[in-house]
């Protein structure tokens, strides 16, 4: 059913740190390796080699640039974006066949794709842009946090995180229980501040991110090229008769 | 917004046959036996037509049928079962009239008001969307039921009452466009907000994360009509209100005018609810750095 849960045991999600994030991508091609080829039908591609490629991915990372309000050098930001697992989905609560639904077990928002048909309204009804209509199955896919690694068995327990998680080179991408005030990445959202995407839209999201810190700036001593002093002293002897040979030349 | 022909076609049509289906459900043709055929089987064409392209919108409608079992929350499932509770009523509400010659005048009352809920709720999915501030406001409802009304006291070729309902029309529509232009920038959203980064300094787009299209962009981030938008607001006012007003006064009632009449104002009808989708933002376009388009 498309009614939300009143609460959920668990809310399973990921912390975004801004901060460490390199936009290297490698979350997004982890996410589709595994998703086209796992839990749904695969995230197709049109068009791939040609002129006009499309294709359904549930992860993409955007590059921002933040001018900062007091002048100075600008800041580039990579900020991969997914499925936030809002605790009020619009997107489930719009669904007319109730092929969307929140999990009330670890508050996962999943899509029962033999129940979807293809209207769209939930894509509509994000904010974020975390859903597309895969073009050529015509059923909507979003991401489902990896819902056939993080409970399965059959993988080394390391592996049992999503597949961005796994992946991410740089370690700015953690998977935990953010209803759990205890948890490590509950504790990393105190610490560092974690914030929510676009929260006059009271979609309340279980994802969190973290704020890039401030840039290092110039110190008044260190910008003053006065300062640096000349640590070789006048040559003298040989080395000064060759200085002023060199010089005359 | 992605002007779908499906969708509009879907509103559109079916906007018009409802609305005429709430005048003869109230008893306004006072006519039984073979002279009522005509009025319903218009009525139910529109109707009918209508909901018929709206499944053209779903990639996989052969589980359309599921879409009846999430009234409890979903506008378009409550949708799906007022339309179908719309067209039941007064299909028996039109096989009495027209075969056994008897107006169960309660059944059409009922049916009239299921057609008007219908309308309310097809109005209510665009209207519930937080993300497309233009729809997202209860003067949505107001502009389709006016001119599903006024499309319908036109087919009635009730002169009073499509004068009335086409000025109702007009105002709500001018209403519409005055509020909707407002919408996005009250809200508040802004890159900034979009991105939790405004507390830094002002966020622009450095690289899109893909050097394509794709379906968020087609779909939700439609810029193509914004160029001649005021163009096409004139015009659809001018077929929407003024020149069906101007036909229903001026030339003397009977089929051909009222299908002059019906002609011009579906056309307004059609450039008025492309302008809907065409105009309508999706906050995701900030993630884009599309806004301004």
């Amino acid at each position: 059913m498309t009614e939300l849960p009143e609460t959920t045991q668990r809310k399973l999600g990921l912390v975004i740190d801004l901060d460490t994030c390199v936009g290297c991508h490698a979350c997004v091609v982890a996410c589709k390796g595994w998703n086209t080829e796992n839990y749904g039908v695969p995230l197709s591609d049109v068009d791939a080699y040609g002129a006009d490629p499309v294709g359904s991915f549930l992860n993409r990372v955007h590059s921002y640039e933040i001018a900062p309000t007091g002048g100075g050098c600008s800041q580039t930001v990579h900020f991969p974006k997914s499925c936030l697992h809002c605790d009020t989905a619009p997107c489930v609560t719009v669904c007319p066949t109730g092929a969307s639904y929140k999990r009330s077990e670890d508050g996962i928002v999943l899509v029962d794709e033999s129940a979807c048909i293809g209207c769209g309204l939930c894509a509509w009804a994000c904010p974020y842009g975390a859903r597309e209509l895969d073009q050529v199955a015509g059923v909507m896919k979003k991401c489902t946090l990896c819902v056939d690694r993080i409970y399965n068995e059959n993988l080394e327990e390391v592996d049992r995180v999503p597949a961005c998680v796994r992946t991410c080179p740089a370690g700015a991408r953690h998977f935990g229980d953010l209803g759990d005030p205890d948890s490590d990445v509950s504790k990393l959202v105190a610490e560092r501040g974690g914030f929510d995407l676009m929260p006059e839209q009271g979609t309340a999201p279980t994802n969190k991110y973290l704020p890039p810190r401030p840039k290092d700036r110039l110190t008044a001593q260190a910008a003053d090229s006065s300062s640096l002093t000349p640590i070789a002293e006048e040559p003298k002897g040989f080395l000064g008769w060759l200085d002023m040979a060199l010089e005359a030349l | 917004m992605h002007p779908a022909p499906s969708v509009i076609i879907f509103t559109v049509l079916s906007g018009l046959g409802l609305g005429m289906l709430a005048f003869l459900g109230i008893g306004v043709l006072d006519v039984q036996g073979v002279a009522a055929f005509m009025p319903f089987a218009i009525a139910f064409t529109f109707t009918i037509t209508g909901l018929i392209a709206s499944t053209f919108h779903l990639d996989n409608p052969q589980r359309a049928w599921r879409a009846f079992s999430q009234w409890k929350t979903s506008w378009l499932s409550r949708e799906a079962w007022l339309s179908a509770a719309t067209l039941s009523v007064m299909g028996i509400f039109a096989i009495n009239n027209i075969f056994r010659g008897i107006t169960i005048s309660v059944l059409g009352w009922l049916g009239a008001g299921l057609a008007m809920a219908t309308v309310v709720s097809t109005a209510m999915i665009y209207t519930q969307l937080k993300t497309v501030p233009r729809w997202n406001h209860w003067i949505t409802p107001i502009h389709m039921l006016t001119l599903s009304l006024a499309g319908g006291a036109i087919l009635m070729q009730h002169t009073s009452a499509a004068l009335v309902l086409l000025t109702c029309a007009g105002l709500a529509q001018l209403a519409h466009w005055r509020i909707g232009d407002r919408q996005f920038a009250a809200r508040g959203h802004s890159m900034e907000t979009a991105t939790g980064l405004g507390d830094r300094g002002s966020v622009r787009m450095f690289e899109p994360p893909h050097t394509g299209s794709n379906y968020l962009l087609k779909e939700m981030v439609y810029v193509v009509g914004r160029r001649h938008a005021l163009k096409l607001r004139c015009i659809a006012f001018v077929t929407i209100v003024l020149l069906p007003f101007l036909i229903v006064v001026a030339l003397p009632g009977g089929t051909l005018t009222t299908c002059f009449a019906i002609t011009i104002f579906g056309l307004g009808t059609f450039t008025s609810r492309w302008l809907f989708f065409a105009e309508a933002e999706h906050v995701v376009a900030l993630y884009y750095g599309k806004r301004d388009g």
